[in-house]
């Protein structure tokens, strides 16, 4: 799409609704963040004077393990604080399919019609530049429209969703008695990071054997964030939403601990710096993508015949890009 | 151009889903991204969820009979909010009340009966015309 | 062991059949090839081109089907089934306020109906008062609203509750439904043991199908068993639960799940109860089941045949029950709603009544059969009566009923209702594994097993490999125009408008404290883990709403959200 004038006009106005409560702008503008494209550039570039100030907490944790079960209760708990949330929940997609099913909401629909609740759902592929921006950018635009804490649900494992990851905050690892207590389950992607632990369905017999698992765990140093801060477990039941107030205010704690430590706007910094770096792999695989397309032969030859497929592929981009 | 985004949710208090998810299996299927809210919504669950996923198409189910009461509520709410988001409705709906579905603005009705390709022919048709009707505006 | 056929007959039979195949066979098939490449059941079972005593060869008489009224009950639970008495037609009806249904009971009893049913609107169901937000436009739709004892009342004044029998349709509201029901017997001086009837009470099936939830499941199955059990010990004529795969199979499940998941979420009762102390003998006799009758004739008769059978081993193998009594499986029946066609409605007709008599064949205690305009509309009133004709010409005219089990011996018959019993084995065996029903219904197993195959049938019906006449086949480019009458409009509004008035008065007149002391001590008693019948009766009497009652319990059991899975 072409950014002309009206365009922008649109898009500004778009943005300044959303930011002033009209949910439909919102929703709008999230669709305009989810592929890197010249809108959502100038989205960006408008949104990131305003944001900044939320407080991002990440959940992840092996499918299943009460998830989105736990953001909805956790959602409850800050509306009683007065706190606005907005949730980006990341499916699970089979990448198999073509389109994508996505049931995280369902468990959360009660909020729905609750206007300091925003609830969105990001299928966890389908993106023209990768879900990690669609994601990180949709992060800019709910703290500009004022949401306090932004939740993000995923679960935690491949590239896109570590990136994700390591754009929050805060990093929840929900974990539940039953799923094979194994110390590899937590060493998959960004478990191993976790600035707080949950054992949930503690409701179940077998959550203080896991709670002990995961302390002695931390205590061996096998996983943790490994920064200035000792994580934290809790025990909590989604389900009877018994722990949900205390994990809630462990996750206050380590905000202060970013906040006393700098690291709350460092992390705000990185994360745009990630925003941008995506934003720019994206440009120049599109280009790269353009330049192969219009080289196709010439290309699938290289290996097979060339004595340094490296430079002479190097080479051949460099031309490309000075031409497009 | 991403996929198109379809709602699908069971509208009223009736827990008969098999219609439902039958629906947006065959939907994901033909390569929609489909939210799926499960049962026992209210309108303004639904206009709600439609607004913060952006979504192309609103499918709803209704079984229990509340049919008229509930989707003249849900046209309601989308007028008043501004949103021209098309709406398609299935259930066990007595043919003389599928004239009465269409004047409060539904675009059409699924019948006992109907087609999956039927569905999902229509639901990408309407998704097609709206994105279409947003790129100019 | 006493075989239906000796080693040498099969020989010399499966011998023969090798010749045919040889000699016979081909010719045929290349005058008349087959229709199908592979001919299947509803549930995919492959069935062959011919049966033969060689498939049962291996079948022992009384192993496998024995004499009826004895174990394993597979001819039948009476030594006399339909010589004796005929099945009971019964028909479920009902829609409108608490008024309307007293005057229409009052017509049934005048001529001469004694077994009432009542069906529920869907705020009752989930157990929420009709001044709920949620309850907005439902209020008396599908069935009768009640929010409190005064409902109850109504819908029975002038009726004497020593003199009938009622089904109730409800399942997580059940303890307070029936709880209502007793206290206007009390009201009315009946002593608790003419009290008579049924809840359906069955709080699994709702997980896995008919999703009129409330609690998660291990609460709600502690709730569904305090009724059992103080039904059990206080309500000798009540049946308390009616374990259900009817909505199992509607909700698009095939023969041998909707046996499978029955059967497991009774053996997770049966077990529940048995943990709690109670004596197998003591409860199993009270339990009944509920069935569904499809369109596919033979697996049908051979469902309700492996059913019995299945049930007695498990309850005489698995729990030890000691009187035959406790073996029994005790069935109604619904023909199935979902095999019925919006399109050519006249054709119901037929489809009814081959699934009533494969019921009848299969052996059912009573019947229920759906009204020809059923999916587009409630019934009018000549539907409904066709519908009850139906079973009369089935029971009077044709013949079946005059022996017991007459498809006993048919070597398809036999065949079919072993392997559909040795497939539902492996789905409890399956089940079992997880940890019963209860867990299975977590994970979403069931669940998920019914999206695929209905999803799977959908699909075939689409691409011509199943046939629906009037749908995919035969179809004709006219609706007929019965499709086009408008229905009977019951004034919704204004029912609920009355409804939400009553319950305004009577919060305002009840006596509060009363109220919440009772509400207070259920709660005590539900965090007690007691039996909460007593409690919520006390709640009932003081005037408590059905959603008082139920969101008391709520904040102590939660509530259910489905897992999402499609
Ligand atoms: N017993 C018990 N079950 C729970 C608890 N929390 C969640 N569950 C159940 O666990 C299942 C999965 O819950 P979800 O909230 O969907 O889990 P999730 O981690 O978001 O799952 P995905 O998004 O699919 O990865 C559901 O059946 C929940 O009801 C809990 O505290 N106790
Ligand atoms: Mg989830």
């Amino acid at each position: 799409m072409q950014s002309s004038k009206p365009r922008e006009a649109y898009l500004n106005s778009l943005i300044e609704r959303a930011v002033g409560g009209d949910r439909a702008a919102l929703g709008k503008l999230l669709t305009v963040l989810e592929r890197p494209s010249r809108d959502s550039g100038i989205v960006l570039r408008t949104l990131v004077k305003k944001s900044g100030r939320a407080h991002v907490v990440g959940v992840t944790g092996i499918p299943g393990s009460g998830k989105s079960t736990l953001i909805s209760k956790l959602i409850s708990v800050y509306r009683s604080w007065g706190l606005r949330v907005g949730v980006l929940a990341v499916d699970p997609t089979s990448p198999l399919s073509r389109g994508a099913l996505m049931a995280d909401r369902l468990r959360m629909q009660r909020h729905a019609t609750d206007p300091n609740v925003f609830i969105r759902s990001i299928a966890s592929k389908g993106f023209r530049g990768g879900l990690s921006l669609a994601a990180l950018a949709m992060i800019e635009a709910l703290d500009a429209a004022g949401y306090d804490k932004i939740i993000v649900e995923t679960v935690g494992v491949g590239q896109a969703e570590v990136d994700i990851m390591h754009a929050a905050h805060t990093i929840v690892v929900v974990t539940m008695p039953g799923a094979g207590d194994d110390i590899q389950a937590l060493k998959a992607g960004v478990m191993e990071i976790g600035d707080i632990y949950v054992v949930n369905k503690s409701d179940k017999p077998e959550a203080d054997q896991l709670l002990e698992f995961i302390n002695f765990a931390l205590e061996t140093g096998e996983i943790g964030s490994g920064e200035k801060w000792r994580p934290l477990v809790v025990k909590t039941s989604a389900i009877m939403g018994t722990g949900v107030e205390e994990l809630a205010k462990v996750i206050e704690k380590h905000l202060e601990h970013l906040v006393r430590t700098g690291r709350f706007e460092e992390k705000v910094e990185s994360r745009r710096l990630m925003l941008a770096r995506l934003f720019a792999l994206r440009i120049v695989e599109e280009k790269v993508e353009k330049i192969i397309e219009a080289h196709k032969r010439e290309v699938s030859r290289i290996l097979g015949e060339s004595d340094d497929p490296y430079t002479v592929l190097e080479a051949l981009i460099e031309k490309g890009l000075r031409e497009l | 151009m991403s996929n198109y985004k379809v709602l699908v949710s069971k509208l009223g208090l009736d827990g008969h889903d098999r219609g439902a998810k039958v629906v947006a299996r065959a939907l994901k299927d033909a390569g929609f991204d489909v939210i799926y809210t499960g049962i026992r919504q209210t309108p303004e669950q639904v206009v709600e969820a439609a607004i913060q996923e952006d979504v192309d198409v609103i499918g709803v189910s209704i079984l229990s009979g509340a049919h008229i009461h509930h989707v003249s509520r849900l046209m309601k709410l989308l007028r008043e909010r501004g949103l021209n988001v098309p709406v398609v409705v299935g259930g066990t709906i007595p043919i003389p009340d599928v004239p009465r579905l269409k004047q409060m603005g539904v675009r059409e009705v699924f019948l006992p009966g109907s087609s999956l390709k039927e569905i999902i022919n229509v639901v990408r048709r309407l998704a097609e015309e709206k994105r279409r009707a947003e790129q100019q505006a | 062991m006493v075989k239906l056929f000796n080693n040498e007959s099969i020989e010399k039979i499966r011998e023969a059949l090798k010749k045919w195949e040889k000699e016979t066979l081909p010719l045929s098939l290349q005058r008349f090839p087959e229709r199908m490449e592979r001919f299947t059941t509803l549930s995919n079972i492959e069935v062959k081109r011919i049966y033969t005593p060689a498939d049962l060869a291996d079948h022992d008489y009384f192993e496998k089907l024995g004499l009826p009224g004895e174990y394993p009950f597979t001819r039948g639970i009476h030594a006399t089934m339909y010589r004796g008495r005929l099945w009971t037609m019964r028909m479920f009806s009902g829609y409108g306020g608490p008024e309307e249904t007293n005057k229409r009971l009052k017509f049934l009893i005048k001529h001469g109906e004694t077994g009432l049913s009542l069906a529920f609107d869907y705020p009752t169901l989930v157990g929420i008062d009709s001044d709920d937000p949620m309850a907005s436009g439902e209020v008396g739709i599908c069935g009768v609203a009640v929010d409190t004892l005064k409902d109850m009342e109504i819908i029975f004044d002038g009726i004497n509750l020593g003199e009938v029998t009622t089904n109730m349709t409800i399942n997580p509201p059940a303890p307070v439904l029936l709880s209502m029901y007793v206290a206007v017997a009390e009201k009315q001086g009946v002593p608790y043991d003419r009290v008579g009837g049924t809840t359906q009470n069955d709080p699994l099936k709702e997980f896995i199908a008919q999703k009129s939830y409330v609690f998660p499941p291990e609460p709600a199955v502690k709730i569904a068993m305090d009724v059992v059990e103080w039904s059990v010990k206080n309500l000798p004529k009540w049946n308390p639960i009616s374990i259900s795969g009817y909505h199992i199979r509607e909700a698009g499940s095939d023969a041998v799940q909707e046996l499978a998941f029955t059967l497991a979420d009774g053996i997770a009762y049966v077990r529940h109860l048995v943990e709690r102390g109670m004596d197998v003998d003591e409860f199993a006799p009270r339990l009944s089941f509920f069935f569904d009758s499809h369109i596919n004739f033979f697996e049908e008769i051979a469902k309700f045949r492996a059913a019995r059978r299945m049930w007695a081993k498990i309850m005489k193998e698995w729990f030890g029950a000691k009187k035959p009594r406790s073996w029994w499986l005790r069935f109604h029946t619904q023909t199935a709603g979902v095999s019925l066609t919006a399109q050519q409605p006249w054709n119901n007709i037929v489809r009814t009544t081959i699934e009533a008599l494969a019921a009848v064949l299969g052996g059912t205690q009573s019947l229920h059969t759906n009204a020809l305009d059923e999916p587009f509309r409630v019934p009018s009133e000549l539907a409904a009566k066709i519908a009850l004709r139906t079973q009369q010409i089935i029971a009077y005219e044709t013949g079946v009923a005059d022996t017991v089990d007459p498809l006993a011996g048919s070597y398809y018959v036999e065949w079919l209702t072993d392997e559909i019993e040795e497939r539902a084995w492996r789905y409890i065996e399956r089940i079992e594994r997880m940890g019963g029903m209860i867990e299975a219904v977590k994970k979403g197993y069931p669940q998920r097993e019914i999206t695929e195959t209905s999803y799977r049938f959908q699909r075939e019906v689409e691409e011509g490999k199943r046939f629906i006449v009037g749908v995919n086949i035969f179809v004709d480019e006219v609706e007929d125009e019965i499709r086009n009458v408008p229905l009977l409009e019951i004034d919704q509004e204004e029912i609920e408008a009355r409804q939400k008035e009553r319950l305004r008065k009577i919060r305002e007149s009840r006596n509060k404290a009363k109220v919440e002391r009772a509400l207070a001590e259920l709660r005590r008693a539900a965090e007690r883990g007691e039996n909460i019948m007593p409690y919520v009766l006390t709640a009932v009497k003081a005037y408590a709403t059905l959603g008082e009652i139920m969101g008391t319990l709520k904040e102590v059991y939660g509530e259910w959200v489905e897992p999402p899975l499609i």
